[in-house]
């Protein structure tokens, strides 16, 4: 795999991090070069992915979608199914594993959703070390439930007060504890940002859901996909669903989180609407005012509610290479319950941003095309969020 | 000669160490700056650093959060910053720097942003965030308006890191003391006399060394000195300070605290 020059991606990436961290920052790049391509590493990260984890996940055709869509036929990457109900285990016993190598004792996280957190905490378990984990605090009321999974699972927890209490403020109170114990401790970043060499190396770990596409879609009489859909936050998901397909013809699509739309405020829609700039240590596209502060951001899905994205997705955005599209929560809300319904899975609902997309793209494919849309999550987590929307807006959605 | 040169050739000859003050501007309040400034000024500080608020100061401690939080919400914006300087410029010849987080210049862009500032009054920058491998840009732009690029290192920062980033850095190189953010009060550590020691020794007199991060009581501003240290920065115990001063005896107060700061700078 090729690594960019200077951890940058075109303009995109790099380290703006305090100096304190570069040596820290040096030795984790260090390590994870040497590792990657050693042998005994790889062949420990893929038995705890296959018997831990439950890869590879099924590449699943959708027959009761495709037929009410009636256009091209959808396949599920199936991430839900992953121990821990989506795709970050996949990122997470992977650099739990290299902390582990590394001889680190302490290994901390932030989280949004919890998602990270927990996967984090199960890949520490599973290894046999301790991990503490940052949640904003509005995040550890909206979820409950996996603040307790953590505690089950042996994680401390930590409700970050400062800022807008969501996940980029647990990301800063990570930033300022590593800082703080940078030689005994691990930071084990949950997507596919921060200073370089975290955009790659997460990229790389969340390969393995784009390279068993690739082997998985000669099941479906084709050598790739016509179309490939994914839902993006900070976009561990997507890069890792895209990066191996990149020398092909086939269409990307990553899809933001438009929230209550694009002309409001209130969304995460970064790519399409951001401007360039440098947060958590790497140049992207942010959601920020014209003085440089970072906004606010809102979506439906507490995974993508974030004002930043990775650099390679700003890079592949400035390129063209892959097209950022959004859905907005009422979109989120109806492609939940229409997959719900069609094929009894249940969605997150940051999966259901991408499901939301690939439905008016499928619509106008033809029969005889594929399109993957990488399932990035179960929606179990969710289910009290969609109740209550589904409360407030019961007119509309009879 | 920049402003901040002079300041040391001036002190070098006096045999004093410089006192550095950081505050944040507009915090409390928009009103409460000018008093802070003309406070420090009387109690003889040597250097000002104008905190300019970031939404997300990640380099930071509870203290200039909070301070960041509560002046962006009082509604202190660049342009006010700016006419701010001007105001401070008309009434001293101290030498002042911006400290702030790289987006904040980014976003204008480097080379706008600091003739802007130069203009202004400022004489100086200090980004904890910028690493000398993202600074091409920025140097550049620095360097053609005459400003000051102050780095900082740490005490795990090797020697080889410590040449090149001493190579770009000029006024004084900012030394954070600790292993930690902004205003975290710890007893003195052997390793920060020793990286104060060590970085003496490896910068050998190109550029004066100021340590900063966690110190707060004038026996710390003379450990520090005794250790060998160019400047003492003090960020955190001055915005405690005007955390719990009432505005009508902010100029005052902010003064003796000064005053006894920097009695403490003065060869004994």
């Amino acid at each position: 795999m090729k690594l960019p020059k200077n951890g940058r991606f075109g303009d995109f990436g790099g380290k703006y991090i305090p100096e304190t961290l570069i040596p820290a920052i040096e030795e984790l790049e260090e390590n994870y070069l040497k590792f990657k391509n050693d042998e005994d590493f790889k062949k420990e990260l893929d038995h705890y992915l296959r018997a831990y984890a439950g890869r590879p996940t099924p590449l699943y055709f959708a027959k009761n979608l495709t037929e009410k869509i009636g256009g091209a036929k959808i396949l599920l990457k199936r991430e839900d199914l992953l121990h821990g109900g989506a795709h970050k285990i996949n990122n997470t016993l992977g650099q739990a594993l290299l902390a582990k190598k590394m001889k680190k004792k302490r290994i901390i996280a932030e989280t949004g959703a919890g998602q990270h957190g927990v996967a984090t905490a199960m890949a520490c378990s599973c290894l046999g070390m301790k991990s503490e984990v940052y949640m904003g605090y509005k995040d550890t009321i909206r979820q409950k439930l996996n603040v307790f999974r953590m505690n089950l699972l042996g994680s401390k927890i930590y409700p970050v007060k400062s800022g807008s209490q969501t996940l980029k403020d647990a990301i800063n109170e990570a930033i300022r504890d590593w800082i703080t114990n940078v030689e005994t401790t691990y930071y084990l970043l949950g997507s596919a940002v921060g200073p370089h060499p975290y955009p790659v190396m997460v990229r790389d770990f969340q390969s393995v859901i784009g390279n068993e596409i690739k082997k998985q879609i000669k099941e479906f009489h084709t050598q790739v996909p016509d179309a490939v859909i994914a839902c993006i936050g900070g976009g561990s998901n997507a890069i890792g669903t895209f990066y191996p397909l990149l020398d092909s013809d086939t269409e990307f699509i990553g899809v933001e989180a438009a929230g209550k739309g694009l002309k409001t405020h209130h969304h995460s829609a970064t790519l399409n609407v951001g401007t360039k700039g440098v947060l958590h240590g790497m140049m992207t596209y942010l959601l920020q005012n014209e003085e440089g502060q970072i906004q606010e951001t809102h979506s439906i899905s507490a995974g993508l509610d974030y004002p930043g994205v990775g650099p390679e997705h700003a890079y592949l955005k400035d390129t063209k290479r892959v097209k950022y599209r959004s859905a907005t929560d009422d979109e989120a809300v109806d492609a939940f319950l229409l997959l719900t319904r069609a094929e009894g899975i249940i969605p997150a609902l940051e999966s259901a941003h991408a499901i939301a997309e690939a439905i008016k793209v499928a619509e106008n494919m033809s029969k005889s095309e594929t399109i993957v849309i990488t399932l990035s999550g179960r929606g179990d987590k969710d289910v009290e969020v969609v109740e209550e929307y589904l409360r407030k807006n019961v007119k509309n959605k009879k | 000669m920049s402003r901040i040169k002079n300041k040391f050739r001036d002190l070098r000859s006096k045999k004093e160490k410089a006192l550095i003050a950081y505050i944040m501007v507009g915090y409390p309040n928009n009103n409460a700056t000018i008093p802070i400034i003309r406070g420090l000024v009387k109690g003889g500080v040597d250097i000002i650093e104008l905190g300019f608020p970031f939404s997300d100061p990640l380099a930071d401690g509870p203290v200039i959060q909070n301070a960041s939080m509560i002046s962006l919400k009082k509604g202190t914006k660049l342009n006010n910053f700016f006419k701010l300087v001007k105001k401070i410029r008309n009434e001293t010849n101290i030498p002042l720097v911006l400290m702030t987080y790289t987006n904040i210049l980014y976003k204008q862009g480097f080379s706008k942003f600091i003739a802007k500032a130069k203009k202004a009054g400022v004489d100086g920058f200090i980004l904890p965030d910028m690493s000398i491998e993202e600074s091409k840009d920025y140097l550049s732009a620095a360097k053609k308006n005459n400003a000051d690029t102050i780095f900082l290192v740490s005490p795990n920062t090797s020697n080889i890191r410590l040449k090149k980033i001493a190579k770009v850095t000029t006024g004084f190189l900012y030394l954070v003391s600790i292993y930690g953010t902004t205003g975290m009060k710890t007893k003195i550590q052997q390793y920060t006399i020793n990286a104060i020691k060590n970085t003496k020794k490896i910068v050998n007199a190109k550029v004066p060394v100021g340590v900063g991060f966690g110190i707060s009581t004038p026996d710390d501003v003379k450990k520090f000195v005794a250790a060998g240290a160019d400047a003492i920065i003090v960020g955190s115990s001055f915005l405690r300070l005007i955390q719990k001063t009432q505005m009508s005896q902010l100029e005052s107060k902010v003064a003796s605290f000064t005053k006894r700061m920097k009695s403490s700078t003065k060869a004994t």
